[in-house]
């Protein structure tokens, strides 16, 4: 016995849809031959490139008015799912994510499982495996439960593969009335503007902590960040204290990241850090205290201050050209 | 203003955390603490109270033997009073279970607003505050980074993957807050005195009166992950910076 269909919850983005749902959807027509994608904020357009990663059908819900997207799509799986029932729905650890998937978990009344980096195939189960501890240990786990498991799958678990498909079929659903829920309405968005390579998807990520001291330092990773062709990030320290955007934050609760080269400046290494990090190929880290966990993962340390060394740093390979 | 705020009670998070290698549970014998995260939604929730001009601030929680530690950090802090949800049968309560578990806790007094953190610091699967909000059919802004209340409609400023939004919802409904929207407050010495004799509401699930309640998920297996090996550490006389530029030249990237 194996899974014969599972449903995958895809987002939009700029360039279509996100990255993260091709890695999920990719993952999913992996382990079964029916794969339906469940989106917002997209059309037809995307058809191809989700056929391509192996989805058979995508059901856009329109006619959101405002409704938070997570909620207005847990309601159309929701009311979907009698007689259509997948054998497994897969959600990314995104803030829309997390919201469709707790409230379909609540209205069906099946468990979530949260945090997963991997999934394994044992015979008609999947086995979740999840990284704790900040990446330190793996746990496998399995539900016991009949219906459809509801996982959470952390960014940059899977590789996104396009293998050819045809484009998936298009249907819109109009999410119609969704209750109490849908009480909850956007009334403005505000994007903040960013230069350069996608943080998530940059080559080099640049990232600054609470030892940069003060918000005028975040200057020098900017500029570092920009003369190496990469992104600049943050731990979530300064994103709390104001200093930049929620969108710069690297970890547990803000991006995963898996660049080619990750430089570290004046960031301890709490676990939540390193569980967004940790895949990185080369990891380079600054910081003057030199008992600071981040010097457990890096390929490179250097113990001082980063207002000294960032600046030299930065003349070196100015100076380079 | 009545405002329940779901509070965890957790392990020290300087002292490592260990799986039970029996039953894979989080080990949580020792004394437990007020989770971080949920000290933001304490002072956001008696702000509002304050601002409304009048209401209380309910704690909610589920913790094992009765744990009462870090609620009482919570109500010196200022919060009214407390229900606390204690059973051996919930030790490794699955999500779905503990939102059940919290939602009936919530039902018990009247409410306006619920409130809770984005993510626990020690289970963060951060679908707890969601699925509560469904259970109790109110709607939810999760991610808040500022929460006001405008004559009775509740105003958030929801942090998204791009930016933030700006989300209006009717009251009653629940949100779930990230750190670093408010200060919260260290409880004065009279506040940690009333804390002793406020009231602590202590159930068992018999009591809370939800029905049979199962976990639908089990852990298999539990292994350590491949480590990274650590690699060189040089300590900066000056020009630490030149090892940084040979690496970045031997990967290319400069
Ligand atoms: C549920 C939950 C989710 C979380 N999610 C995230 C997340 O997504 N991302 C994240 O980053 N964190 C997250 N955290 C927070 C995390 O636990 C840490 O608090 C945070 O990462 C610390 O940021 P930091 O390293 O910048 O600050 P600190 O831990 O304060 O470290 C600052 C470092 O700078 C060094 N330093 C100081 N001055 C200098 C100097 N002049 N030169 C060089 N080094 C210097 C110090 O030695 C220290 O190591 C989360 C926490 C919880 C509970
Ligand atoms: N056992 C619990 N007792 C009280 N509140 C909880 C409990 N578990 C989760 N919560 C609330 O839900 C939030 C998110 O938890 P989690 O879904 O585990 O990441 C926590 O920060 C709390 O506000």
């Amino acid at each position: 016995m194996s899974l014969s269909k599972i449903w995958v919850f895809v987002e939009p983005s700029e360039s279509g849809v996100s990255s993260t749902s091709l890695e999920l959807i990719s993952a999913a027509s992996s382990i079964a031959p029916l794969v339906e994608a469940f989106g917002y904020g997209v059309g037809p357009e995307v058809s191809q490139t989700l056929g391509d990663h192996g989805a058979t059908k995508l059901i856009a819900a329109t006619g959101l008015d405002g409704v938070l997207a997570g909620t207005a799509v847990a309601s159309v799986m929701a009311k979907r799912i009698a007689g259509d029932a997948p054998d497994a729905i897969f959600f990314a650890a995104t803030p829309e994510g997390r919201d469709a998937a707790a409230r379909l978990s609540a209205k069906l009344d099946l468990p979530v499982c949260t945090n997963v980096v991997n999934l394994l195939q044992d015979g008609a189960d999947l086995v979740s495996e999840h990284a704790v501890f900040g990446g330190a240990v793996i746990v496998s786990a399995k539900f016991t439960s009949a219906g459809p498991g509801i996982y959470v799958i952390r960014a940059k678990s899977f590789t996104a593969e396009p293998k050819g498909g045809a484009a998936a079929a298009f249907e819109e659903v109009n999410v119609g009335d969704i209750g109490s829920a849908g009480k909850a309405k956007i009334v403005q968005s505000h994007v903040e503007a960013r230069s350069g390579p996608k943080l998530d998807e940059a080559p080099v990520v640049v990232s600054g902590g609470r030892g940069l001291g003060q918000q005028e330092s975040y200057q020098m990773i900017e500029e570092l960040a920009k003369l190496l062709n990469g992104a600049p990030g943050a731990s979530r320290a300064i994103v709390d204290a104001g200093w930049v955007p929620y969108s710069y934050q690297v970890g547990q609760t803000g991006k995963t990241v898996k660049p080619s080269v990750y430089i570290a400046c004046g960031i301890s290494g709490a676990t939540q850090h390193m569980v967004g990090m940790k895949g990185a190929k080369n990891i380079i880290a600054i910081n003057k205290d030199a008992d600071a966990p981040i010097f457990t993962i890096a390929d490179l340390g250097i113990v001082g201050d980063v207002h000294k060394i960032l600046p030299k740093l930065i003349e070196a390979i100015k100076s380079k050209g | 203003m009545n405002i329940a705020v779901c509070v965890k009670q957790i392990p020290d998070q300087s002292v490592p955390g260990r799986l039970d290698p029996g039953t894979h549970n989080l080990v949580r014998d020792g004394k437990l603490i007020l989770d971080d995260s949920d000290s933001y939604g304490v002072e956001m929730a008696l702000q509002l109270v304050d601002r409304a001009g009048g209401g209380e601030v309910t704690l909610i929680s589920m913790a094992p033997n009765s744990e009462l530690s870090g609620l009482r950090t919570a109500l010196a802090m200022g919060a009214s009073k407390a229900v606390l949800v204690s059973d051996p049968s919930l030790a490794g309560s699955d999500a779905l279970t503990t939102a059940k578990v919290l939602a009936a806790a919530i039902r018990r007094n009247p409410f306006d607003l619920v409130m809770a953190a984005t993510e626990s610091t020690d289970g963060y699967t951060g679908t707890v505050p969601v699925q509560i909000a469904e259970l109790l059919d109110i709607p939810s802004v999760s991610f808040a980074k500022k929460v006001e209340i405008e004559n009775g409609v509740l105003k958030v400023q929801r942090q998204t993957e791009s930016g933030y939004d700006e989300v209006e919802c009717p009251l009653p409904a629940l949100v779930s807050v990230t750190a670093g929207v408010v200060e919260p407050r260290y409880p004065s010495f009279k506040g940690i005195m009333a804390a002793k004799s406020k009231p602590v509401d202590v159930l068992d699930v018999a009591g809370l009166g939800t029905g049979p309640l199962t976990s639908g998920q089990e852990i298999v297996s539990v292994r350590d992950a491949e480590e990274r090996a650590s690699g060189t550490v040089v300590i900066d006389e000056g020009e630490g910076y030149q090892q940084v530029v040979e690496f970045l030249e031997s990967l290319k990237i400069i």
